[in-house]
């Protein structure tokens, strides 16, 4: 940080350089390398064993087998309803949350502006579980949403949409609209953020220059703020994307039956005591993330985060 | 702007007086449906801790009672979850402010070979799906032959946590004025002086905000929590069995209204200490 010590010369001023630097680093570096990274390795090589059929133990040899199943017929209709689930979320964060951000960044200030900004990050930080188990209650089949709908008058509105199949079920909280909209609802706020901070560096002149010019509000929109807005969007995406997409307790308390990505690590890993197969399957969502994050950067999603 | 300075080419389009403020309501009412689905539930939730119902979750509440509050504050099971949330979140947090503060001094005005890889290793906890960081650590305990215990949940929440004190630090860091630092070294002070009674004193609050929301994360933490814990029983694992196997449906639900509070405050003075910052960083 500081360099003192200017008497000394240009090559020890390297070397004490050097010596700060490792004399700050040691600890996290070694805590991150062994226990993380470490963590990481183990997992992988974990991938590679198998369980014996008859005993139930981890056989500690090398083998492709846990790799060779993830591409049964079953998995994969798993890897599609997370992908499709993780897109929908992600659009639905976009439509929701681009009127918002855009409120708070162009018609608000001072006080109001902060306040704003606390009311949508402070849910973020609030307890995920006690959320879900507040939705829990809302879409309950005598909850507040059926009353809502029944205080209206459009009980058959519902009845209507529980029974689209696929996604619709005996009551929300037992159907596929139910998980989405708990999805939604948990990372959406995620996709905000970066908006906001996308939407703020928009300079004014742009859209005053698209006015001049007669651009209309929805050319405006359409050809200045969203073309600007696509890094911000795209970091968002990261979030609502991959959260989705690693969410196994989400889908276990709302919802159909049917498995999520995260679902299968967590079943194989606890009630089957299949660690090795666990370990194989964890490697579907990283690479899913990671082909989308390669996808992203190119949309500039790592400059807006 | 006048369009009749250049009447040779003229406007494509007639201009008519923008409808701003119809826009604007619609506009309004689109950012305050987002609000309100964001914290409708929350208000819910505190509608439900009073309900007299005692079996479902009957919309509107039959009535209004105080007594669930009194049956929740005799649980053992809750104060003791409650317990070792406290003390892993903690510890948990004491670790991440030693390791994040340290990363943060080494990287805030340093680029070298590697750093933003280091950047990333600490981001990754987070940024994989917690069950890819919880069952790695667990296949490591596992082949290591670790028992499960307090000290598994606290280094599984120290490596996630890292993260959070290190942006704080590094985004206060980054706006402490170089010239500080060059005069303190001009006035001949050494570097732990420079750092006692120049960086220390400007850093505090920024620890003092990433910790708080380090613990934040800590208490509520739950994915990772369920792989590196064995039979301990944090508040997040306690509220996850209610959720499956609901046994006292209204001491859950003052459960959750108390935990929603207790994570607000720190969050609110966190966000009191970093507002600057975060004006910065935007």
């Amino acid at each position: 940080m500081a360099q003192p010590h200017s008497n000394l010369s240009p090559m020890r001023r390297v070397w004490k350089n050097y010596g700060q630097l490792a004399s700050l680093l040691i600890l996290p570096l070694a805590w991150f390398a062994i226990i993380y990274v470490g963590s990481l390795i183990a997992l992988l090589i974990y991938g590679f064993y198998r369980l014996d059929e008859f005993s139930g133990l981890v056989v500690y040899e090398l083998g492709l087998d846990n790799f060779l199943a993830i591409f049964s017929p079953a998995y994969f209709a798993v890897v599609m309803r997370s992908f499709l689930m993780a897109v929908a979320v992600t659009a639905a964060s976009v439509i929701m949350g681009f009127p918002l951000a855009w409120y708070i960044v162009r018609y608000t200030q001072g006080w109001r502006r902060l306040v704003l900004f606390l009311l949508v990050s402070l849910p973020l930080w609030s307890s995920y579980l006690v959320r879900l188990y507040i939705w829990k209650l809302l879409l309950a089949k005598e909850g507040i949403v059926a009353w809502i709908f029944t205080a209206l008058h459009l009980e058959n509105l519902l009845d209507a949409i529980l029974s689209i199949p696929v996604i619709g079920g005996s009551s929300l909280s037992f159907s596929l609209i139910g998980t989405f909209l708990v999805f939604l609802y948990m990372w959406f706020p995620f996709m905000v953020i970066p908006m906001m901070a996308a939407l703020q560096r928009i300079p004014h002149n742009f859209l005053e220059a698209s006015e001049d010019l007669g651009g209309s509000t929805w050319q405006t929109l359409r050809y200045i703020i969203i073309p600007l807005a696509v890094p911000g969007i795209a970091a968002g995406s990261i979030f609502t994307f991959s959260l989705t997409l690693g969410d196994y307790i989400i889908p276990q308390v709302i919802g159909n039956s049917s498995y999520f990505l995260g679902q299968v690590i967590y079943v194989q890993q606890g009630t089957s005591g299949n660690i090795p197969f666990a370990a194989a399957f964890t490697l579907v969502p990283i690479v899913i993330i990671g082909i989308y994050l390669w996808f992203v950067r190119r949309l500039g999603a790592f400059d807006a985060i | 702007m006048p369009s009749d300075i250049n009447p040779v080419t003229p406007p494509r389009r007639k201009i008519r007086p923008r409808p701003v403020h119809r826009g604007k309501f619609a506009l309004r009412m689109m950012a305050w449906v987002g609000l309100a689905f964001l914290h409708f539930p929350l208000l819910v939730i505190i509608v439900y801790a009073f309900s007299t119902a005692d079996k479902s979750y009957v919309f509107p509440p039959p009535g209004y009672t105080l007594q669930w509050f009194a049956v929740a504050w005799q649980r053992e099971d809750v104060w003791r979850a409650l317990t070792l949330s406290v003390q892993v979140g903690v510890f948990a947090t004491l670790i991440a402010l030693i390791l994040g503060s340290l990363m943060a001094m080494a990287l805030a005005r340093r680029k070298f070979f590697g750093s933003s890889s280091l950047n990333l290793m600490m981001v990754l906890p987070i940024a994989l799906p917690g069950i890819v960081t919880g069952i790695a650590l667990r296949s490591a305990f596992n082949s290591m032959a670790i028992e499960y215990s307090i000290y598994t949940i606290i280094i599984g929440h120290a490596t996630f946590c890292v993260v959070v004190v290190y942006n704080n630090a590094v985004a206060r860091l980054r706006r402490i004025s170089p010239n500080l630092l060059e005069a303190s070294a001009d006035l001949g002070a050494t570097a732990w002086q420079t750092w006692r009674y120049i960086v220390m004193p400007q850093l505090a609050s920024a620890l003092l905000a990433g910790g708080l929301l380090a613990f934040a994360l800590s208490f509520d933490e739950v994915i990772v929590t369920t792989f590196t814990a064995g039979q301990q029983t944090t508040l997040p694992i306690w509220m996850l069995g209610e959720l499956f196997r609901p046994r006292q449906k209204p001491v859950t639900n003052v459960v959750a209204v108390c935990v929603l509070i207790m994570t607000f405050i720190p969050i609110i003075i966190a966000y009191w200490f970093t507002r600057e910052d975060s004006q910065v960083k935007n």
